[in-house]
């Protein structure tokens, strides 16, 4: 009977391990005046009856994703050409899309494949960019959204984020049951991997400059510690595990340092750590609480959070130590801020009479911008573009993630089947 | 059958519960003895003495104010009530009777606002509880301080009552 429990138990976690596999990427508002293009699915020349990704598929989501496309449905497709000399642009015209993606997939005799791609412009008729890429299979999928970023770049101006990954923390059971997942998959949800599983509070991670390394705080020994871990290996060393607080790790700009916050001289004091020898230096001192640091893209200056004036809000200070300056005024809680890749805007959480959500400062002007609802949206993150931000939410009960873009135009939710889901953080876009 | 069984044992379980009222008296009586061990300076040795063997009976005393092990926090606040400071008298009485005991403090902060802060304003508590319990004469090595933030909530849900159980310090011995 015992045992039967056991198989029970052991069946019903690899039931909820597979049911947060992934997280399913819902638009909730539009953004009007989006680009019209349309994607063809892809031809297909190789031994099986079908290509093992569908290219088109992934391309069509990630720039519909974006909110600055709307890709053409599939039903409404008028032709299907593979190749330049099929396309007949008026046709396109009609059914009003500026921008036309066609392309192949071919299946080499040595198992690998050649994905070819190109991009017309509709109107023009002309073709804007083209390419062909050897791949294996396990590679089609980045493949795509290589693609993507392609598109995007040539046709906004901006660079594309597609090719990146997301890390969160998932949590499911309850009281003493509780366990805490943190995960790595890409930015449109799919190939999820677990990197750390414990019955002990997860939290803070926080992505090298280089993409492949994550730190984080783990409570596995009942006590806060900052670990950081190779995201390919899962090989990790431990980083920080001195008396209170070990908290808040953030990666500097070129990747030798760690800024963090510790409380092992009375109370929470921001540090900077080298990566390599652990040497410390302390960059706060005051009474108050000085924590949640974030690196400036150009590495001289730390953004935090302090109550050093009575309530949580942000403060900016030289990497080597000096006055803090004083960044949000509006609002009786600002914390845990999250700077733009171009440094000009910073994320955070703002508490207003009793609700908290996600607003944007612009640097230049000073502008604030809410951008959530709330009432209770946490941990904001970049996407490496600048062109998004993705955070923690509560939808009813449960936890689950959003993306606005930095205007607020455009909003979708990223959900979990079952658990919650929190703490999600943009990764760079590596090297 | 099953129904009997269970009327049987909730009149079972009344009679114990009466029990312990009718007792209650003399258990308080009894933890009033602690206070004058505390209170009394120069009587802490004696009074130490005196009670060590009645402090290990009375943390698992559910009559006992040691058995009262959460203090309860205002929004962004980590002061410590009036009846926050009584009870940590109870239980620095009872740390300074038997320094043998060690007790970890657990500061935890409700889910409104960014976890990291949280996790600071957790450990704020915290030791705003060490420093009462210190001040009252416990050594500093038989406590330790862990801040949960809002990553241990004691109540799941999102109310003003959730929020209000879930700004705590627990003590753990």
């Amino acid at each position: 009977m015992n045992k039967l429990y056991r198989v029970v138990f052991l069946m019903l976690l690899l039931a909820s391990g597979m049911a947060r596999a992934a997280l399913t990427i819902e638009i909730t508002q539009g953004l009007e005046g989006a680009l019209p293009i349309a994607v063809v699915p892809f031809g297909w020349s190789g031994a099986t009856a079908a290509a093992p990704e569908n290219i088109a598929a992934i391309i069509t989501a990630d720039l519909n994703r974006s909110g600055r496309f709307e890709s053409l449905p599939d039903r409404d497709l008028i032709a299907h050409p593979t190749e330049a000399a099929q396309v007949q642009f008026q046709n396109w015209r009609m059914v009003k899309v500026d921008d036309l993606v066609i392309g192949k997939v071919i299946e080499n005799a040595d198992g690998n494949f050649t994905v070819q791609f190109e991009l017309f412009d509709v109107l023009r008729g002309t073709q804007l960019t083209g390419s062909s890429f050897p791949t294996s299979r396990a590679d089609l999928r980045r493949v795509a959204h290589h693609i993507s970023d392609v598109i995007y770049e040539r046709l906004t101006g901006q660079k594309g984020a597609f090719n990146t990954q997301i890390a969160y923390v998932t949590t499911s059971g309850s009281g003493q049951n509780k366990s805490y997942t943190l995960l790595v998959a890409d930015s449109d949800g799919y190939n999820p991997q677990t990197i750390l599983t414990s019955d002990q509070p997860l939290m803070s991670p926080s992505w090298s400059p280089d993409a492949r390394q994550v730190a984080y705080v783990s409570f596995e020994k009942k006590a806060a510690e900052i670990y950081i871990q190779e995201v390919a290996t899962g090989s990790r060393r431990k980083l920080a595990s001195f008396a209170g607080i070990n908290g808040a790790p953030a990666w500097s700009p070129n990747g030798r340092q760690l800024a963090l916050t510790l409380s092992r001289d009375g109370n929470p004091e921001i540090y900077i750590m080298d990566v390599a020898s652990g040497a410390l230096r302390r960059l706060t001192n005051t009474a108050a609480i000085d924590t949640e640091p974030a690196w400036t893209p150009d590495g001289r200056s730390i953004i935090f959070t302090s109550d050093r004036g009575g309530s949580p809000q942000l403060y900016r200070v030289p990497v080597q130590g000096g006055k803090a300056e004083r960044l949000t005024f509006e609002g009786k809680y600002n914390a845990g801020a999250d700077i733009s890749p171009d440094g000009r805007k910073i994320a955070m959480v703002q508490g207003n009479g009793g609700d908290y959500r996600i607003a944007v400062l612009d640097l230049d002007s000073r502008l604030l911008r809410v951008l959530t609802d709330g009432p209770l949206d946490e941990s904001p993150s970049f996407s490496p573009n600048g062109s998004m931000i993705i955070y923690a939410t509560r939808e009813g009960n449960r936890e689950v993630l959003s993306a606005v873009s930095v205007d607020g135009r455009f909003r979708q939710r990223l959900s979990l089947q079952a658990g919650n889901v929190r703490e999600p953080v943009w990764s760079p876009f590596g090297k | 059958m099953n129904f009997k069984l269970s009327r049987f044992i909730v009149v079972l379980l009344i009679a114990v519960m009466s029990g312990c009222s009718s007792t209650g008296d003399k258990q308080d009586g009894s933890a009033s003895i602690e206070d004058r061990g505390t209170s009394a300076d120069g009587a802490i040795t004696s009074g130490a003495a005196g009670s060590s063997s009645f402090g290990s009976y009375s943390l698992d005393d559910p009559n006992s104010p040691l058995a009262q092990r959460v203090i309860y926090f205002e929004y962004d606040s980590a002061e410590i009530t009036m009846e926050g400071q009584d009870l940590l008298v109870h239980h620095a009485g009872y740390l300074v009777a038997n320094p043998g005991v060690h007790v970890t403090l657990e500061g935890n902060t409700d889910e409104r606002g960014s976890r990291e802060y949280n996790i600071a304003l957790g450990d704020r508590r915290a030791l705003s509880v060490q420093r009462i319990l210190e001040l009252n004469g416990v050594a500093p090595e038989q406590v330790t301080v862990v801040s949960y933030g809002e990553e241990k909530p004691a109540a799941e849900g999102h109310s003003d009552a959730a929020w209000g159980l879930n700004r705590r310090v627990e003590l753990l011995y």
